[in-house]
């Protein structure tokens, strides 16, 4: 029995193709895949994204216990502030990336993957032994919804008096939106400026309709995951399952800026001090393939005619107009510039490790 | 979705077929362009291959994914649609018309009968829907 976000209803009535994603039947696109990338890079897009887990923790300890399980250094965050990071188990793979919140000193949110929820709550609730902290999995008192591209401020501000200019990069803050109450963060997964609403379940619809409503005349639609697929890859954003699990430590899924090893201990930190003075023997890459033919997930990567690594992530990417993926590759062929080939089908297209992001946005001053 | 041309045959997994004595023409349907989206590469085999019915002599791809493209009856190459090269779209744009794939002649015209009418198809692709 699939699972369904409290805009389900929305998405069929609108005409939406529903697909099964991590046991939820969700939205895969609307109006098309490439029209919905494009509305993001160029105006606004808006996502259903309730599917993610929230799983809150709460108490004197909170901090310790956040510090515990997550490689980055939520120390350094601040009230309202949010921090993108990984969970490891002990020998150093990745059991899930996630987006801390910190609320306040003794109540952090934790956003993690719809397929890692119920494990990663077990897996946190198991570490909390000695720890006066309350781990609590509230992914059911929660949806979300990311409204994402250059227009995403000007329609979201059209629906609050909270000056969203004020609310920096990678910061939080208590939003009423149209009455309505809810945490609005300047984060995403599209490479655009962008925000993410959590909000109450009984209030997402209301806000889905009235963002479309609103940012109708700014060009935003309602966008799918096939979008949210090919817009995160233009940007090189890891998507869990694919780019990283649990055999791939984050050093080589090029990760090791959310990895502190400064921090005195966090689960899986002695494998990865132990990787880190052995040498990493491959690391993830961004490549171009300089033919017509898209490399796909899984795609062996072949060098001197042996295959060598796979691809994680591959697809035409709609804005940049190339066929773009992530690959892992021995550390000695993974510098930019070197070329290899990728097996598509019966035959090996060249491709060539390029610098990443793919895509990177304009800054905007205004 | 768009009508499905009466005087053409179709297999279940979504090709058509003109036929004209020994010979055919064959696509993807606009069922099958829809699903799959926007197209952007189309593999085409070289004039002169063989394939048996049902077996894979292509693929296309789209934003999203790949998929194969089958033989509906076997038979040889005898020419390939060249500006799909260039013009994948003609793939969603004109699937029975411009957004041809290959022309092929025809090893056993008997297969030919036990492809799908256009009214056949229609329901097939209804009960693939309900399912």
């Amino acid at each position: 029995m699939l699972k369904h976000t409290p805009l389900y209803e929305a998405h069929v009535s609108i005409g939406a193709r529903m697909v099964e994603f991590a046991g939820w039947e969700m939205p895969v696109q609307y109006s098309g895949h490439v029209q919905e990338h494009m509305a993001v890079r160029e105006a606004a897009g808006l996502f259903d994204v309730s599917h993610m887990g929230e799983i809150e923790i709460r108490g004197a300890d909170a901090l310790a216990l956040v510090q515990r399980i997550s490689t980055n250094d939520a120390s350094k965050l601040q009230d309202n502030q949010v921090q993108y990071s990984t969970m490891l188990i002990e020998e150093g793979g990745v059991l899930d990336d996630l987006l801390v919140y910190r609320i306040n000193r003794e109540y952090f949110i934790l956003v993690v993957n719809a397929g890692g929820t119920d494990a990663d709550f077990e897996w946190i609730k198991s570490h909390a032994a000695g720890l006066n902290a309350e781990v609590h999995n509230t992914s059911a008192a929660f949806a979300l919804l990311a409204i994402q591209g250059p227009r995403a401020e000007r329609i979201l501000q059209e629906l609050t008096d909270h000056m969203l200019d004020r609310i920096p990069y990678y910061w939080s803050q208590r939003v009423f939106v149209d009455r309505l109450d809810c945490r609005v963060s300047r984060t995403g997964y599209t490479g655009e400026d962008g925000f993410e609403i959590l909000c109450e379940p009984g209030d997402a619809r209301h806000l889905w309709n009235r963002l479309l409503i609103i940012g109708q005349d700014q060009g935003l639609i309602p966008c799918g995951l096939a979008a949210r697929n090919t817009l995160r890859l233009e940007a090189a954003y890891r998507l869990y399952g694919h780019d990283m699990d649990q055999t791939t430590t984050p050093l080589e899924a090029g990760l090791g800026w959310v990895v502190k090893l400064t921090k005195r201990d966090f689960i899986g930190r002695d494998a990865l001090v132990r990787q880190k003075e052995s040498g990493l023997k491959r690391k993830l890459v961004g490549f171009e393939v300089l033919d017509r033919a898209p490399a796909r997930d899984g795609y062996p990567v072949v060098i001197d005619g042996r295959e060598v690594g796979s691809v994680t992530s591959g697809s035409p990417a709609p804005f940049l107009k190339k066929n773009i993926g992530l690959a892992y590759v021995p550390t000695e062929h993974a510098a930019i510039g070197t070329e290899f080939f990728v097996a598509v089908r019966s035959r090996h297209v060249p491709a060539r490790i390029v610098q990443t992001p793919f895509y990177k946005r304009a800054r905007q001053f205004d | 979705m768009a009508d499905t041309p009466e005087d053409l045959s179709y297999t279940k997994d979504h090709e058509w077929v003109r036929v004209k004595v020994n010979e055919a023409t064959v696509g993807i349907t606009a069922h099958a362009q829809d699903q799959l989206g926007d197209v952007v590469y189309v593999e085409l085999p070289k004039v002169g291959d063989k394939f048996e019915s049902s077996e894979p002599f292509g693929s296309v791809e789209s934003v999203k994914a790949v998929s194969e493209i089958y033989m509906p009856v076997s038979g040889t190459v005898i020419e390939v649609n060249e500006t799909l090269n260039d013009s994948p779209e003609l793939v969603n744009e004109d699937p029975y018309g411009d957004g041809w794939m290959i022309r092929i002649k025809i090893d056993n015209p008997a297969q030919v009968d036990a492809l799908l009418t256009s009214i056949e198809y229609d329901d097939y692709i209804k009960e693939e829907a309900a399912e």
